[in-house]
């Protein structure tokens, strides 16, 4: 060793972080699917509640490079696809039609929508010529014939969001609650003990259900997605608090609490200065593992109709189309909104996990 | 030991009494009571009341109070065991929630039970053998089960049944043994039923168990006392299952607390889902239609049953652990 290399405590989390490449790779999967989900209107091919009468309850289609005689070609299309009704089952079958293809346009203008509700505009990521007769499902089509990849991927805006909304609320609730009992102690610190384990005791989701059915019926979308929000939060802040909780109590003997107290620090010096830094790496990997559960929350909530209501899509929302398994089994795709929440938590989980290994100063860059 | 029980049967009645309060409140808060409901009803069919028969209806239900009362009124009739009238089946709560209420106790258990049986051995396993591969091939599925919401397995489940089986899953009881009293072969066609709900709410709470006895056991493993034993010749399967899984199972029981409340809000998604008797589909229903009283009794019953559950647990870990100290630190 020549020299002795000085690294910041950022720096070695950093490090500590990049070991596990699950981690990253959760990471970056997760920044492609909230910039997807952020521009959505413009990546989506038609808007959420566009309807092609053509296609109900369409199969997802396969976007192809090869078309029915081996010949390649460089811009991607789609087949027509032919319905006829089974004559059996009175049931719509689609079947691809390889005379008649739908070749993809890139950047092209397309259904006008607002970015943001804002700006508007026209240009979507892919389209196929909305003036011809084509069209493209990737995921195919639900019942009313609305096209799956953009519900879902509107359906990830609201979904996505809501998970971080209401970890911020949790944070909030957590921190203020959980500090108060640490760092005062004595009754205020009985009372909140008292009302977390009285919350941890109750079963969620019965709850969250009342609560959520009490929301009025004649609030607006954005009311309503705030309310749900808040509702998720409300029970979400008792591990968080019990966590800070601990901490504060572990901390306020600290010397160098002492210290700053003793320098004249008043307390909400001591505590946003000198504490919560001290654990803010902890903090924010609670609320990573903790964003999930609020995903799942509002899923199970939408899924029974008591959650986010229809003019809004969310992932919950559109697996409520999913209800009984003649649903699945005729139509298997509109399970895809599914697979999203499980990859999208599983995404947050292994996030959470590498994080915490690179928040914790003792574990040990050397090892395995 | 029965000091302790007793000071945990005490300690039941505050958290009940804050819980009944937050129910009671849940269940004020949809604007319109039962008495504005039954005259929109009633006018719609063109029925008009006179004021003094509403004010006779406010009062039968105790409506004119002011809210402390009506509280007191409903938690004194709950406990005597009068849950108040349903509104949606015209029926006394009574005679609607007790034998859901056993359905949910019985998949819980069963999902419990299911959850540990499978969960206990995979995790001592995965310790003994870290970083093999079924190690992380069972870390994977735990992982995925922590992910997938419990409707959506149930789903998964219920198109693998029947595009592969062609199975029609749902319900507890086939159609001909519905309505009918108890037999063996109801019993025995429960218990065809029973499985599905049971693997579906099983599996969520399978992941967490499993890492706990993992990170457990692998702790205990480290310790010296395991290499003396080894040491000295103790056979592996002996030493394993005799000292350090016993130690490693404590943090396990005491888990049940946190399970609980997980399998009982799994069970009222996935009873809907798979359309089974239970609370579940019962509260869903009272709550979309406003039926306050039934939904009250069915979320006050269900924390009951979960503050129970973990009282349970804690006993059973104070039994188990000799190490827990009964008096008061």
């Amino acid at each position: 060793m020549s020299e002795l290399r000085e690294l910041s405590p950022s720096r070695l989390a950093w490090l500590r972080f990049r070991r596990h490449r699950l981690a990253i790779l959760a990471a970056c999967f997760l920044v492609v699917l909230y910039t997807l989900a952020a521009f959505c209107e413009f990546i989506s091919p038609y808007t959420p509640e566009q309807r092609n009468v053509r296609a109900i309850n369409a199969p997802p289609m396969d976007i192809r490079f090869v078309d029915a005689q081996g010949q390649f070609h460089f811009r991607p299309f789609v087949y027509d696809l032919k319905l006829t009704i089974n004559p059996d089952t009175w049931m719509r079958e689609y079947e691809e039609d390889s005379s008649t293809p739908y070749p993809l346009r890139f950047f092209a203008k397309g259904v006008p929508y607002e970015l943001w509700g804002l700006v508007p505009a026209e240009r979507h990521l892919f389209s196929v010529d909305p003036r011809g007769p084509g069209y493209i499902h990737w995921f195919g089509t639900d019942s009313l014939g609305r096209d799956m990849f953009s519900r879902v991927l509107y359906g990830a805006r609201v979904s996505l969001s809501i998970g971080i909304v209401g970890v911020g609320l949790t944070l909030f609730l957590g921190i203020l609650l959980g500090g108060f009992a640490g760092y005062l102690g004595g009754i205020v610190d009985s009372v909140v003990q008292r009302i977390t384990e009285v919350l941890q005791s109750i079963p969620t989701l019965p709850l969250w259900m009342a609560l959520s059915a009490a929301l009025p019926t004649a609030w607006s979308p954005i009311t309503t997605y705030f309310g749900v929000t808040l509702i998720l939060s409300l029970f979400g802040w008792t591990t968080l608090a019990r966590q800070v909780r601990g901490r504060f109590l572990a901390m306020r003997e600290e010397d160098f609490v002492v210290a700053a107290r003793l320098l004249g620090a008043n307390d909400s010096r001591v505590i946003f200065r000198h504490m919560l830094p001290s654990f803010s790496s902890h903090i924010i990997t609670t609320a990573t593992l903790a964003v999930p559960a609020m995903m799942l929350g509002e899923t199970a909530l939408s899924f029974l109709g008591i959650g986010l209501r229809a003019p809004v899509v969310s992932w919950g929302v559109l697996l409520q189309q999913a209800q009984n398994y003649q649903v699945i089994v005729m139509t298997p795709w509109l399970l895809l909104p599914g697979a999203f929440i499980v990859v999208t938590v599983i995404a947050f989980n292994l996030l959470g996990d590498g994080l915490r290994d690179a928040a914790d100063p003792y574990s040990s860059l050397s090892e395995k | 030991m029965r000091k302790y029980v007793i000071r945990r049967l005490l300690g039941m009645i505050p958290t009940l009494a804050i819980i009944s309060i937050i129910v009671f409140v849940v269940i004020q808060l949809p604007e319109g009571d039962i008495v504005t409901s039954t005259l929109d009803q009633l006018s719609a069919t063109g029925v008009d009341l006179s004021d003094d028969r509403i004010q006779n209806l406010r009062a039968q239900y105790n409506l004119d109070q002011p809210l402390p009362v009506q509280y007191l009124a409903w938690i004194g009739n709950f406990i005597t065991g009068d849950m108040g009238f349903s509104y949606l089946y015209a029926q006394p709560v009574n005679e609607l929630v007790w034998e859901r209420l056993g359905y949910t106790l019985l998949i819980t258990t069963c999902a419990l039970l299911f959850t540990w049986v499978l969960a206990l051995p995979i995790g001592i396993y995965s310790a003994v053998r870290q970083y093999s591969v079924a190690d992380y091939a069972f870390t994977t599925i735990g992982l995925i089960g922590l992910a997938t919401p419990n409707f959506l397995v149930a789903l998964i489940l219920m198109y693998f049944g029947y595009t592969w089986f062609g199975l029609s899953f749902g319900g507890l009881f086939s159609p001909e043994y519905l309505n009918v009293p108890w037999s063996w072969g109801r019993f025995r066609d429960m218990l065809a039923h029973l499985w599905i709900p049971v693997v579906v709410i099983g599996t969520s709470g399978m992941a967490i168990t499993m890492r706990l006895m993992r990170a457990n056991l692998l702790d205990e493993l480290k310790k010296p006392y395991v290499i003396t034993a080894r040491a000295k010749g103790v056979p592996p399967l002996k030493l394993l299952l005799k000292y350090p899984v016993r130690i490693a199972i404590n943090p396990f029981i005491s888990t049940i607390g946190l399970l609980l409340p997980a399998l009982i809000s799994g069970e009222a998604i996935v009873g809907v889902v798979l359309n089974l008797p239970t609370t579940g589909p019962l509260l869903v229903q009272s709550l979309i239609t406003q039926d306050m009283y039934l939904a009250g009794s069915l979320i006050m019953m269900l924390s009951v049953l979960t503050v129970v559950g973990m009282l349970l647990s804690d006993l059973l870990l104070a039994w188990v652990d000799p190490r827990i100290r009964y008096e008061r630190a």
